[in-house]
């Protein structure tokens, strides 16, 4: 299990899991799961492409994931959100099934693009990989105040002069390259569960950022370990136990929060799970148009 | 003119029985998708609707595994995760999102299992794309009354609730004052949309079904600030999209590179973006005239002080 091949494995998968928790800490405090969805799904065509024309399948993925990230941003600003990142997902997933359609790849490949291949990981795999994890958590950790403080309170992050605008493209970019390193061990559907399941365990039981972002890497490690450790010996699907296992991280920091505000009734204690974080950015956000249905459904 | 018509229709599009099938049941759905879609829209669930269609991949590759149609593993699991994420869900977006997107992960863990099962027990190795793809064109006829009957379910469901539905989407205070159970109106929205995804799921994909709920509606509103009108709109753009699409991959038969017909889904889904971006134009337009206007007003009132309380956010 630890010999041979496998060591690659548990190499990539551990930066895989650092890169995630990182990451994932700043997705579930700016509330943009969707986005974080998004981007990895909509890399998935350029995963596709890339096989398609033969080129590296990292760069597709990069350029993909580095295109979906910032026409969600450019087109966002020119509408609702979450319409906008719901219509660039799609039409990356279509132009991804149109590669699929051209290339004369086999399924079980496509499956392990969509639902990840922690086995079948190669050395020369693992440098391109190191390094842009590292670029990934060294840019997090430089950008860490200000992407705080804008992220918390943008009101107060304009005040002082950071940009959230341009914070927020920042944050994609950096999303867009954690998505091309971990794409190919997890798979595109369930990056996700990785990035967002042990942050949001994390913030429930500590309410100190550098605190809770520790616990989150220190907690997607552990399951992406178990996750491949359950994979090797069943033979099933990884994908599977990482959805499952951060499905169990998110419920237990749920039930931590829960019992400590049952045990401690002050308002403001056990807040937990990422509910909580001043700035609700959807509530101004909505289109012009929905004046006119407010008043609309009054009137009825 | 009949000429002019058989270069845009490739010969025996009409002729053909799954073209037929295909129109009919892509049309009903495109339209269910338009009506129900306009809620999820309004009500900013749009990654509900997204999450609900990823799950319904694990309905997909379920049935795939007892050999059922897949349409209802779609919408049985579907409806069951619509459930959990009301019974987790919190009020507030950001959580919301949060724990939509754990059912969402959760569900597509089961769906990588479900469909390792399939290729391994089963050998029904085109599961996959099947599933996740679609295949408009291999629906068969007795699915259809199962087909009529979900559109009326969905369709049903909204209709149903239109007025507390429409109020608890704009402002949950003045819906729950005035007496509506904002929650139950929530958890019937949800499986109307469950039910709206899985339908288009069978049509063109269960992970790009989306954008027959997310796009018409979108740009049905953007044409539009009246509900009705909007989801009229929403329902003739989603189904001139999905025509137009199955038209399109019929008449690519021939084109290249491969020479096997490129996806329906694929011009479905370019066609609902392009038909966005189009319907963003004039909206853009009267948003820079009106600001135009308004600089010109502020400019011109410039030296009148503006009273406390008066100014525009």
């Amino acid at each position: 299990m630890f010999s041979g091949f496998m060591a690659n494995t548990w190499a990539v998968a551990t930066i895989v899991a650092v890169v995630a928790g990182v990451v994932g800490f700043f997705i579930v405090l700016r509330g943009a799961a969707f986005v974080a969805d998004a981007v990895p799904q909509g890399a998935f065509a350029g995963a596709a492409g890339a096989s398609l024309l033969g080129i590296n399948t990292l760069v597709g993925l990069a350029v993909a994931s580095l295109a979906g990230a910032l026409s969600i941003g450019w087109l966002g600003r020119r509408g609702r959100q979450d319409v906008a990142t719901a219509l660039t997902l799609v039409v990356m997933l279509g132009l991804g099934a149109l590669f699929l359609s051209f290339s004369v790849e086999y399924a079980p490949e496509i499956e392990s693009l969509l639902f990840g291949e922690v086995l079948g990981v190669s050395a020369t795999e693992i440098t391109p990989i190191a390094v842009g994890g590292a670029l990934c958590v060294t840019a997090t950790l430089v950008l860490f105040r200000p992407l705080l403080l804008a992220s918390v309170m943008p009101e107060l992050a304009e005040v002082r002069g950071v940009s959230s605008r341009r914070m927020e493209t920042y944050f994609l970019v950096i999303v867009a390259l954690a998505t091309s390193m971990t794409l190919p061990v997890v798979g595109a559907l369930l990056i996700f569960s990785l990035m967002i399941g042990p942050p949001a365990a994390a913030r429930s039981f500590t309410d100190k950022p550098m605190q809770a972002m520790a616990l989150s890497v220190a907690l997607a490690v552990g399951t992406v370990w178990a996750a491949i450790a359950a994979s090797y010996d069943t033979n099933w699907p990884v994908g599977f136990f990482v959805g499952t296992i951060g499905a169990g991280c998110y419920g237990a920091g749920r039930g931590w929060a829960a019992w400590r505000a049952a045990r401690d009734p002050r308002p403001g204690a056990g807040r937990g799970t990422g509910e909580h974080g001043a700035g609700e950015h959807g509530a101004g956000e909505h289109g012009a148009g929905e004046h006119g249905w407010a008043a609309a459904s009054v009137r009825l | 003119m009949g000429h002019f018509f058989s270069v845009v229709v490739e010969p025996g599009f009409f002729q053909s029985e799954p073209v037929r099938l295909a129109l009919v049941a892509g049309g009903v759905v495109a339209v269910v998708c338009g009506i129900v879609g306009s809620f999820a829209v309004i009500r900013g669930q749009s990654y509900a609707g997204h999450a609900l269609a990823d799950v319904s991949v694990t309905g997909g590759s379920a049935s795939f595994l007892i050999g059922i149609s897949p349409l209802w593993g779609f919408v049985g699991v579907g409806v069951v995760a619509a459930g959990i994420m009301d019974l987790i869900g919190i009020r507030r977006p950001r959580g919301r999102d949060l724990a939509t997107g754990i059912v969402r992960g959760a569900g597509l863990g089961l769906a990588a299992l479900f469909l390792y099962w399939d290729t391994t027990h089963s050998n029904t190795t085109g599961a996959t794309i099947t599933i996740l793809f679609g295949s408009i064109f291999t629906i068969s006829s007795s699915i259809l009354p199962v087909v009529a009957l979900l559109s009326a379910l969905g369709v049903g469901i909204v209709a149903a609730i239109y007025r507390p539905l429409l109020l608890s989407s704009v402002s949950t205070e003045l819906a729950a004052a005035r007496g509506i159970p904002v929650r139950l109106v929530g958890l019937l929205c949800l499986i109307a949309i469950s039910v709206a995804v899985s339908l288009s799921a069978m049509t063109i994909g269960a992970i790009l079904s989306t954008a027959l709920l997310i796009g018409p509606a979108a740009t049905g509103m953007r044409l539009t600030s009246k509900p009705g009108l909007a989801m009229v709109w929403a329902a003739l753009i989603g189904l001139a999209a999905t025509w137009l699409g199955i038209l399109l991959a019929w008449d690519s038969f021939y084109w290249p590179p491969a020479r096997h017909g490129w996806p329906v889904s694929f011009f479905v889904v370019a066609l609902v973006f392009i038909f966005y971006v189009l319907a963003r134009q004039p909206a853009a337009w009267k948003a820079r005239r009106a600001a135009a206007r308004s600089g010109a007003a502020r400019r011109a009132g410039v030296l009148a002080p503006v009273a406390p309380g008066t100014q525009q956010g």
